[in-house]
């Protein structure tokens, strides 16, 4: 499956990239992420939350296949 | 009666306090209003280990954000009695001492626009995926984290 991958913040520092394409052969999202600890090893040292297809998810859900985002903490206002 | 509720939200740099003067003047045609409530933030020149915030560059997820805003929206009217609500947020660069986000709420009595007020602020910083990067005067950054 092709997933769209969006980073905001300090994890596109790391990624040096605010969006990309994966194509990957996992069903969870913690396999994705696990993948991404080895593109970007920096991340394990960040901390983030997982939105897929906008809502807030924990790693143990399924991948869809809808936009996966990493989100560092929120800092509005 | 109630407005239309879906609004744009992000505004590009700082918000002046013409636009905010402009959102009261608008609001004399709506005469129900007995109380409006205002909340500005503003970005604070902090120092940190002797290196002072001179502005803050605000990104988002915009889409999960304006989303997020409409969740917001659909619960302070669902909770409060109010006869409207606005929210702005900058994005891009907001120089210290300028504002960044301007809540306004309004109703027919006070005691619910403090309440809702509150309401919205407090889920805009727990809520919303906004970033901003605290940018020092030697051009040196760090992340800003709302507590």
């Amino acid at each position: 499956m092709h997933i769209n991958i969006k980073y905001f913040g300090q994890i596109a520092e790391v990624t040096k990239c605010d969006e990309e394409i994966i194509s990957i052969s996992k069903n969870l999202v913690s396999e994705l992420i696990a993948y991404l600890y080895i593109k970007y090893p920096e991340l394990k040292n960040k901390s983030f939350k997982i939105a897929q297809n906008q809502e807030l998810v924990s790693e143990n859900i399924k991948l869809t296949g809808k936009e996966i985002a990493l989100l560092p903490p929120f800092a509005g206002g | 009666m109630k407005e239309n509720r879906s609004k744009s939200v992000f505004i590009q740099g700082a918000i002046s306090s013409e636009f905010i003067g402009g959102s009261i003047a608008k609001h004399q045609t709506k005469t129900s209003i007995g109380a409006h409530n205002i909340f500005l933030g503003q970005v604070r020149a902090d120092i940190i280990e002797g290196k002072t915030i001179s502005a803050i560059e605000y990104t988002a997820y915009e889409d999960m954000a304006n989303t997020k805003f409409y969740d917001i929206r659909e619960a302070t009217f669902k909770n409060f009695d109010i006869t409207c609500m606005h929210i702005y947020h900058s994005l891009g660069t907001v120089k210290a001492g300028e504002i960044c986000l301007f809540v306004f709420v309004s109703s027919p009595r006070r005691k619910v626009v403090y309440e809702a007020l509150e309401y919205i602020v407090e889920r805009i910083k727990t809520d919303i995926p906004v970033y901003g990067k605290e940018i020092f005067e030697d051009e040196t950054h760090q992340w800003k984290v709302n507590n």
